[in-house]
């Protein structure tokens, strides 16, 4: 079975075949891109559209490659133990899965998403590399082994905050993807407002990719602000003129859906004051 | 037969090993992309390529290896060449009775002469040996999975094979990483070095659960003292004219340092470490601190970087009287050698770009003072810098 995207997510050539890929050899993808890509999102969509379980570990700075696997739930063992409860004598009462474990355990072969690995301790990676390699991880407390039924889909999302180790990368396929070009994109915001006037959605991504254009902005605006923009542009019942008279003022209408910085805000007003002057 | 493709990635420097390199095959001959060049050009791509810092590169590779003929004679792949027309060079290529003995050879082989052939003649038939010599490959080989081979043969269709790799698009990739005051938080994190000491005020759950259970299960607490970064880091940092250009992101390094590292103590100097630094920038020129002082205030543990662009007139660094703000007793190079002695962990961050380095006399002094630990202010640059720091010693950088 093959993933060619979704209803909802358009997945470009090269995307879709790191997909396949991963799945096909059953080993982990990372996928990486700039904020706004939908990195996030793909795991999710691959697990639709192969009607596959779907698992899902944030990572957090704090978060411990242990965790992913099970912990061993000591305080709440050594409390029944004073109280002389019953089920203190097995162990594996008090051994809670993580989500790698629950993937493993699936009856289905599973998508799990680790989601941005590189907020993490550095040495994070490393702790996994036998799990992802071979699938299985041992228990101390029980002494069993946990080997996964089926291999899950793994699809790893960074967002480059540190350098993954080597050894982790030679054990994955890697994508990234790129920030999508005026037609993926018309096709993109098209599967998510399929009623969108076409005059309207032309003059929006001309306003889009002429504000992601200018040099020096802190922050570019990406697809999940466009698409964030769009849905308040319909909710105002805007026509595409009204975007066009207010492009004299070098801001569109609504910005604050675009940039999130007020220098960036600043820096147009500046801009739009020059070219009035120059006028 | 992509061993040679795979070499050629190795010399690019692109980060490939044996291990992805078969990862690439068993996910070539399983199908999980189409046999065509393109879906060659991704397979490989997620397979071989970890970083995309390292497109760019894969892209002139995979470029030079599959199509190196469009670098020489303009535009020959995009009108697609007709397999006749090769049998065509072929004929014109061999006379007739080697034609007769090459008719029985397969026609790898047959275009692997045609290739020998055309090499000698090089200068008539411009380029055109190079996309048939290129790794051996036939250009219209009969299996699909020769990815040259398909496109040429014409079966792709309207589309260009070159379409991708041609473009380069990720060519901004490799350099353009954005260095911003939380980039660079992250590679000076690098730094850290934890120690436990001082008075136990945390709760030690590990410790508490052990202790407890070896007590046979009455409780027994256990502290421990906190956590804390102990690394020490002296900051030099250049407010010399020329500096001016590369203030902001020197701003950044400085306000990413004062947020990050504890025992933090800066100085600035202007051009050239002398024998006075300042504790504040232009504004109080007058107060100024010895440079002995300095030295003899801070213990040679502290990790000292020196920010600067290094770039003046060579006298400032090697003669007496050099510098342009005052008379100098000693020349700068005296000074930074003294410094480097008190201080042997230390590195230069340079904000210059790095392939200009060379052509300033100044500037090379300095790298050779620092013995090579002159690194360039990108995250690249300061993670080195960071890991050299942080390993100690003095280490000859690789550059």
């Amino acid at each position: 079975m093959k993933f060619t995207g979704t209803d909802s997510y358009i997945a470009t050539e090269d995307l879709m075949t790191a997909v396949n890929a991963a799945i096909t050899l059953e080993r982990p993808l990372l996928v990486k891109g700039e904020p706004g890509t939908g990195k996030t999102l793909l795991a999710q969509e691959v697990a639709e559209a192969l009607g596959r379980p779907f698992f899902e570990w944030h990572i957090k700075s704090t978060t411990k490659a242990q965790h992913g696997l099970y912990e061993y739930d000591a305080v709440s063992r050594l409390r029944d133990s004073q109280l002389g409860e019953e089920r203190v004598k097995d162990i594996r009462n008090y051994i809670k899965r993580g989500m790698l474990w629950e993937a493993f355990a699936s009856e289905d072969q599973a998508v799990l998403l680790i989601d941005e690995i590189d907020k993490a301790d550095i040495e994070f990676p490393n702790d996994l590399l036998r799990e992802l390699d071979r699938m299985e991880f041992y228990v101390y407390e029980t002494q069993e082994t946990v080997a996964a039924r089926h291999r899950p889909a793994v699809i790893i999302t960074s967002n480059n905050e540190k350098e993954l180790p080597d050894a982790f990368l030679r054990r994955c396929f890697f994508h990234y993807i790129r920030f999508p070009e005026p037609d993926t994109m018309e096709r993109i915001v098209g599967v998510h407002f399929p009623g969108i006037k076409k005059a309207l959605l032309k003059e929006a991504l001309e306003c889009f990719f002429s504000i992601r254009s200018v040099n020096g902005l802190k922050k570019k605006p990406s697809t999940s602000e466009l698409l964030d923009w769009i849905k308040l542009l319909l909710a105002e019942d805007l026509a595409p003129e009204d975007l066009r008279e207010d492009s004299t003022k070098a801001l569109p209408k609504l910005y604050g859906a675009l940039l999130k910085n007020e220098q960036d805000v600043q820096m147009f007003e500046r801009l739009a004051f020059l070219s009035r002057r120059q006028n | 037969m992509f061993v040679d493709f795979f070499f050629q990635l190795r010399q690019a420097s692109v980060p490939v090993t044996i291990r992805e390199y078969l990862m690439m095959l068993e996910a070539l001959s399983s199908g999980a992309s189409d046999n065509d060049v393109d879906g060659f050009y991704h397979l490989a791509r997620a397979a071989m390529v970890k970083d995309e810092k390292y497109y760019d590169a894969y892209d002139k590779v995979f470029d030079n290896f599959f199509s190196g003929a469009m670098h020489d004679t303009e535009d020959l792949f995009s009108r697609v060449i007709p397999e006749d027309w090769l049998r065509a060079l072929a004929e014109r290529t061999f006379d007739p009775e080697e034609l007769a003995k090459l008719e029985k050879m397969s026609f790898e082989d047959l275009m692997e002469e045609l290739a020998k052939r055309l090499q000698e003649q090089r200068g008539r038939h411009q380029g055109g040996d190079r996309w048939i010599g290129t790794g051996g490959t036939s250009p219209f080989g009969n299996s699909g999975t020769n990815p040259s081979g398909v496109r040429i043969g014409g079966e792709g269709g309207g589309k260009s094979a070159a379409k991708v790799w041609e473009k380069r698009e990720f060519r901004g990739l490799a350099d353009d990483v954005e260095i911003g005051t939380r980039n660079i938080k992250l590679a000076l994190r690098r730094l850290r070095k934890f120690v436990r000491d001082g008075a136990e005020d945390e709760f030690d759950l590990d410790g508490t659960i052990r202790a407890t259970a070896e007590n046979a299960g009455y409780l027994d607490i256990k502290m421990v003292p906190e956590r804390k970064n102990r690394v020490k880091v002296l900051l030099f940092l250049d407010i010399g004219g020329s500096m001016d250009s590369h203030i902001r992101v020197s701003q950044e390094l400085f306000s990413a340092a004062r947020s990050e590292l504890k025992h933090l103590e800066y100085f600035y100097f202007h051009n050239f470490p002398y024998e006075r630094v300042w504790r504040q920038d232009r504004r109080g020129y007058n107060e100024w601190t010895a440079t002995w002082d300095v030295l003899n205030t801070y213990a040679p543990d502290y990790k000292t970087i020196f920010v600067g662009d290094a770039t003046m007139s060579p006298y400032e660094i090697t003669e007496i009287g050099g510098s342009i703000e005052h008379w100098n007793e000693e020349p700068g190079e005296v000074w930074l050698r003294r410094m480097l002695s008190f201080y042997p962990d230390a590195v230069w961050i340079n904000p210059v770009p790095q392939d200009r380095w060379m052509s300033t006399p100044s500037l090379r002094m300095t790298y050779q003072l620092m013995s090579g630990r002159m690194y360039p202010l990108t995250l690249e640059g300061l993670d080195e810098a960071m890991s050299v720091l942080r390993k100690g010693g003095p280490a000859l950088a690789k550059h």
